[in-house]
């Protein structure tokens, strides 16, 4: 809660506006952030003396429950002091374009290929964004929603006695 | 066409074009330890450039997730780091039981710390012996290879499989323990330091060895950060994160153990800071067996935990929750967690996150490899192709982890 607030107060006093939510989610403070200013906020909290998220753990995409949205999700570390933040941003699945982080962090570079490959998110900046694990002939995106991982037609799997 | 000028005066400078020649290492190749491409563009036997092909053993767990009750996803956990599969299972449980925020009995987070540190033990041993085995050592790797066999022994006494263990339940274990695996635990404790001792006598102090080691495929505490490396890898380079300590799961507070941190971030620094985690670990199982409290083996969930055999025959509560459980048919409340555990090549996370059902709505692996191996190309940049194959063994990069 003392982290929540602290990064909340620090960026609000820079990013005012583009904060759409802060709250914390058990362990982790999670802001959501307007997609067009994340990699201004990301820079910020790299490169601002206190906070120092000099560590980038983890980014991966995911998709909003009504399907409309695609999200990219960034978890942030400072190893000396210990602090650790989820940032979100999220846009319209037609047009999923966001700023890459491979100029902060090239680690950012395959997690934003694998982001790209399963979610189709289309990283501006990105200096070489393709498919990493799935073949590069494959023309679907396919951790969205909309791709089942079984066949629909089979009715054998169907079970109303159980409500599934 | 154009014609080259191929007449050069005698004061003009001859300029050679250099060319590379392409190797094809991988994808099948036995000095790669799994299924990995790298094409590298060679300089004679310098490699100058490489660029390297994952996925060849993508199996779409993330996606699999989705579709399965939670109870069912341990399996899946097992296969991505097939050394430690341990340490994957018990991190995918803790991750549930915070969602959940299930309080796990003392007794049980002890057992999950020695069986833990088991497969640690495992997965260090076969990177180690390894990189002896790829420096042209085989005798190391022959004496300490068949104390791998005896941790997956005890694995089989505690649940019936070796590789791709499934160990534990959500909540605790299934049972106690029985008395022919605390047998060979002991047994592994009394006997292991003479065998790990005899191994470090043939490598650690061996020129031969340090030679061909010591500053090959470095990597700088800046750059490994910048690639978010984790685990033994950073810690080679001088970094001393360990997820153990910075953020205690399971009853790691409870335990004293150092820390080893290297210098270089070289392969004998990476090689070293194995060694010695090795005696570190076997430190913590010591102190656990001797500090192992009382009480329930599982905390109180009766939604994730099979009840037992006997209640289920004769008891209408334990057969509809064996029923439940068994079919997948357990509701979990929504949330977002991330929580990471030190796996054997660093922190392991699973960020997962729940709308309510009976499965993830969306489950992410961070996967340590996946994530440090982008590093490589440039780490042998410039060095030899025997060292090449040497820097990939001591990063320890597991194809399973890696293409999840």
């Amino acid at each position: 809660m003392e982290l929540l607030n602290k990064v909340h107060e620090k960026l609000k006093e820079h990013f005012h506006g583009d904060i759409e939510s802060a709250e914390l989610l058990y362990d982790y403070p999670v802001f959501t952030i307007q997609k067009d200013r994340i990699h201004d906020v990301l820079k910020f909290l790299k490169e601002d003396e206190e906070l120092n998220f000099h560590f980038l753990t983890d980014l991966c995409g995911m998709q909003t429950a009504d399907e409309k949205q695609l999200g990219v999700i960034y978890h942030l570390h400072n190893m000396p002091k210990n602090y650790r933040i989820r940032l979100k941003t999220f846009f319209d699945i037609n047009k999923p374009e966001v700023a890459t982080a491979t100029d902060l962090w090239p680690a950012a570079n395959w997690m934003e290929r694998e982001t790209y490959d399963f979610f189709g998110v289309r990283f501006k900046g990105h200096p070489n964004l393709k498919r990493i694990l799935n073949v590069d002939e494959m023309d679907i995106f396919p951790l969205r929603k909309e791709y089942p991982l079984e066949d629909q037609t089979r009715v054998d799997k169907k079970d109303e006695m159980f409500g599934r | 066409m154009t014609k080259k000028d191929t007449t050069y005066s005698i004061n003009k400078e001859v300029i050679e074009e250099k060319e590379y020649s392409t190797l094809n290492l991988g994808p099948t190749h036995p000095a790669t330890h799994g299924i990995f491409q790298n094409v590298l563009k060679m300089d004679g036997e310098i490699i100058h450039d490489a660029v390297p092909t994952i996925g060849y053993i993508h199996r779409a767990f993330e996606k699999l997730a989705e579709r399965r009750p939670y109870a069912q996803i341990t399996p899946i956990t097992d296969r991505l780091n097939y050394c430690s599969s341990p340490i994957n299972n018990m991190g995918w449980y803790m991750t549930v039981e915070k969602l959940l925020g299930a309080k796990i009995p003392k007794r049980a987070e002890y057992h999950r710390v020695i069986i833990m540190e088991l497969s640690r033990i495992a997965d260090h041993i076969i990177c180690n012996s390894v990189i002896g085995v790829d420096t042209g050592a085989m005798t190391g790797f022959l004496y300490i290879f068949q104390w791998r066999e005896k941790i997956y022994e005890i694995f089989e006494e505690i649940c019936g499989a070796r590789l791709t263990t499934n160990i534990g339940r959500i909540g605790g274990f299934d049972n106690e323990w029985k008395k022919a695996a605390w047998d060979k635990i002991h047994a592994f404790i009394a006997e292991f330091p003479k065998a790990l001792k005899e191994f470090s006598n043939l490598l650690e102090r061996n020129k031969i060895f340090m030679d061909r080691t010591i500053n090959c495929g470095p990597i700088s505490a800046e750059r490994a950060l910048a690639y978010s490396f984790v685990g033994p890898n950073l810690r080679a380079a001088g970094v001393d994160y360990d997820v153990r300590v910075m953020n205690p799961y399971s009853s790691y507070e409870d335990f004293t153990f150092t820390v080893p941190v290297g210098t270089q971030g070289d392969t004998y620094d990476r090689f070293m800071v194995r060694q010695h985690e090795m005696w570190q670990s076997l430190s913590i199982i010591e102190q656990a067996i001797k500090k192992m409290p009382e009480g329930p083996m599982h905390a109180d969930l009766p939604d994730f935990f099979l009840p037992p055999k006997e209640q289920v025959y004769n008891n209408m509560e334990a057969l509809i929750y064996h029923f439940k459980i068994v079919m997948g048919e357990t509701d979990i409340p929504k949330g977002e967690v991330y929580h990471c555990v030190e796996g054997g090549n660093g922190e392991l996370g699973f960020y997962l996150i729940s709308d309510g059902g009976r499965t993830p709505f969306r489950l992410h692996f961070r996967r340590p490899c996946f994530i440090y191996y982008q590093a490589y190309p440039e780490m042998i940049k410039g060095i030899m192709l025997s060292d090449a194959i040497l820097t990939m063994s001591s990063m320890n990069v597991i194809a399973g982890e890696l293409d999840a």
